[in-house]
């Protein structure tokens, strides 16, 4: 009991960005995965706010008292935590103005040139400084960086992941922040076109019910967790025609039980998984692990989908192919297939 | 007139015990028709739907009946294995975890969780755990076995201690060198999860559950004289050095199995036996059964709670454990004043 107390303690100093800050950047095991859990982990397990249904949603946090007066001259030397929106900032065409990303910024190739300074949990701040960066794009909850940037004089740009809408609402304001205003349009509008596309094609046909898992145990068919009724992978989910099975579950994420996926009885089961370390026939030996589960729907029909890639985790401008991927497995006469 | 004195608190507690196997059973058979899913009786022993399409016996069979019997071997094995330790410690605070069994396991589970993708030789977190825990054993029995012939009770205290702290440091070097999701996972582990979903982590802790308490069937007596001291229990003919011994690994080897199946569940292994204690008294002839067969029912009733209480939510059991734990005890420490 000493042990878990100790642990979770030391766990959530750091995870509330109390803990060392000095170190490498470079922890872990890469892969936008860690991108997912920062859409969902940190939430939960800090507490410091829940994106919940009737909370507005703030993609621009305008940080600082000196924000404003650096509003005026676009930046040119720019560093993103946030692969999301470093993905933004390389499709609307700034990318040259990127000096500095997070340890976990695998897309576009270009990052690799670039400096890495850390991520969520672990900003190096001297790093960031040394850089001398003119905007900072910063998660919502980075309270204590926020507040260091801002003493240094250096603007911020706050960002949280929520819905699948804020993704684009995201993108404008960040393009009017960093002077590629029409870029990002072009960028965003085009996004909404092909979401709207996908939404088009599957529409008026049946929606099934779908569990959208993004982790498990491997093997085994422990510390399962999907994607409930609130944020960006329910709403990707909903647009590529399916039937969210834990909608009414108005949270982010949702640890399932055995009884809880007998009892829902899902049409199809969607794993995502990252892109690295799944080749096909690991994906085909934990398609098995469900076997157990006879009296689901989508373990009778075999309807077991485990989508390797790392596109489905990232609310960032490539979300319409992720919905896309979603779309043609729960839906694959719409998209050519037999 | 000495034996008329010691076989009539004997015989009072028979019934309490009797009373704690009654609930353990009720609460096994129970828990699977409770949840947050209404399951009619009748539907899931119905011999004329197939298994493969019965829904209502594939949550009884699958995802219920298995965590009920997980809940009653874990919570089983910790009362037990807290009793055990508090005899042989001669210490009221020991818990299955004091002597760095838990500590090994959550080290070698971490690695699993961390390690377990790209270096698949650390198995699964059940196994790795296992290992973690057999192997904190290892040492700290080297340690209390190597300058003396005995197993002295001071070193041990002092070298499980020592092996908590430095595996607890290791821990956080690993959680340090993981990414946002691992260090959920691990901290998920941490809280307890009974919902094994399939019989096979059972029936692999099973054995050595088995053997445990084999080896503590051996070891009321001796506790009994322990608890008078050492020398005291000596003179009365017990062999100390293998009561200590059998008392060390069977603690040790139950803890290990039940942190493999369902995590570090706390509270279960301090709480339990202390509550049974102040209900039957000191004597291990009774407290051993009755807290062995409380902690039984009692884990598996918290796990009911944990899965039903916010439904389709569910509480980490651990949490339980302990909110309905402690005051539980707490009131019934101050009642007995």
């Amino acid at each position: 009991m000493k042990l878990v107390s100790r642990i979770c303690l030391v766990a959530s100093l750091v995870v509330l960005g109390v803990g060392p800050t000095g170190t490498s950047g470079t922890t872990g095991t890469p892969g936008p995965w860690n991108e997912l859990a920062l859409a969902i982990f940190p939430l939960k397990m800090t507490g410091i706010r829940f994106l919940g249904p009737d909370v507005p949603v703030v993609p621009d946090v305008p940080v600082g008292p000196t924000s404003a007066v650096y509003q005026r001259s676009s930046p040119r030397r720019i560093i993103s935590i946030i692969p999301a929106v470093t993905e933004m900032l390389f499709a609307m065409g700034a990318g040259e103005q990127v000096v500095g990303v997070s340890s976990y910024d695998r897309y576009p190739a270009a990052v690799a040139s670039r400096e890495r300074v850390g991520a969520l949990l672990d900003p190096n701040v001297e790093r960031i400084f040394a850089l001398k960066p003119d905007l900072v794009v910063v998660y919502g909850t980075q309270q204590e960086l926020i507040a260091r940037l801002d003493r240094a004089g250096v603007p911020t740009f706050g960002y949280q992941h929520a819905g699948l809408a804020d993704i684009t609402i995201t993108i404008r304001r960040l393009g009017q922040r960093v002077g590629r205003s029409q870029e990002a349009e072009r960028l965003a509008a085009q996004i909404e076109r092909n979401i709207e596309e996908i939404r088009q094609r599957v529409s008026g046909r049946p929606r099934p019910r779908t569990a959208l898992l993004f982790d498990r145990e491997s093997g085994t068919l422990r510390g399962m967790y999907a994607s409930a009724g609130v944020g960006f992978m329910h709403d990707m989910l909903e647009v590529a025609g399916g039937a969210d099975a834990f909608a009414d579950v108005k949270r982010q994420s949702l640890q399932l039980s055995a009884e809880m996926l007998l009892a829902r009885a899902p049409e199809v089961i969607v794993e995502i998984q990252s892109s690295e370390g799944w080749n096909a026939e690991k994906i085909e030996r934990e398609r098995t692990v469900w076997q157990t589960l006879t009296s689901v729907p989508a373990v009778r029909t075999g309807r077991i989908h485990i989508l390797a890639d790392d596109r489905l985790s990232i609310p960032g401008p490539r979300v319409a192919d992720a919905i896309r991927l979603l779309a043609r497995v729960l839906h694959p006469a719409a998209f050519g297939a037999q | 007139m000495t034996l008329h004195k010691t076989a009539s608190p004997l015989r009072r507690g028979l019934p309490i015990v009797a009373l704690c196997f009654v609930t353990m059973v009720a609460a096994v058979l129970a828990a699977p028709f409770i949840g947050s899913t209404p399951i009619r009786a009748r539907e899931v022993f119905s011999p004329t739907v197939a298994f493969a399409d019965n829904v209502d016996a594939q949550i009884f069979f699958i995802a219920r009946l298995p965590r009920a019997l997980a809940a009653a071997l874990v919570g089983g094995a910790l009362a037990a294995a807290g009793v055990v330790f508090q005899g042989l410690l001669r210490n009221p605070l020991a818990t299955p975890y004091t002597l760095g069994v838990s500590a090994g396991a959550a080290l070698g589970a971490m690695l699993a969780i961390t390690f377990g993708a790209s270096w698949p030789v650390v198995g699964s977190v059940e196994l790795a755990s296992l290992t973690g825990a057999l192997v904190a054993v290892f040492v700290v029995y080297l340690l209390a076995t190597a300058r003396q012939q005995g197993l002295s009770s001071t070193v041990l205290l002092l070298a499980g201690v020592t092996l908590n702290a430095f595996f607890s440091a290791l821990i956080l070097f690993v959680q340090y060198a993981s990414d946002y999701a691992q260090i959920f996972r691990a901290l998920r582990w941490l809280m307890g999860d009974l919902d094994v979903v399939s019989y096979r982590p059972i029936l692999s802790a099973l054995p050595l559950v088995a053997i445990a308490f084999a080896g503590f069937a051996f070891l009321a007596r001796p506790l009994n004289l322990l608890a008078l001291g050492a020398d005291a229990a000596g003179t009365r003919g017990v062999d100390i050095e293998r009561a200590q011994r059998i008392a060390f690994l069977g603690g040790s080897l139950a803890t290990g199995a039940a942190v493999s199946v369902g995590g570090p569940i706390g509270f279960v292994g301090i709480i339990v036996p202390h509550l049974v204690r102040l209900v039957v008294g000191a004597d291990h002839r009774l407290v051993l059964p009755a807290s062995t067969f409380f902690g039984a029912a009692f884990l598996v009733v918290c796990d009911m709670i944990a899965r039903t209480v916010i439904a389709p939510i569910e509480l980490p059991v651990g949490v339980v454990t302990a909110v309905i734990g402690g005051p539980f005890f707490l009131w019934l420490l101050l009642g007995k004043r």
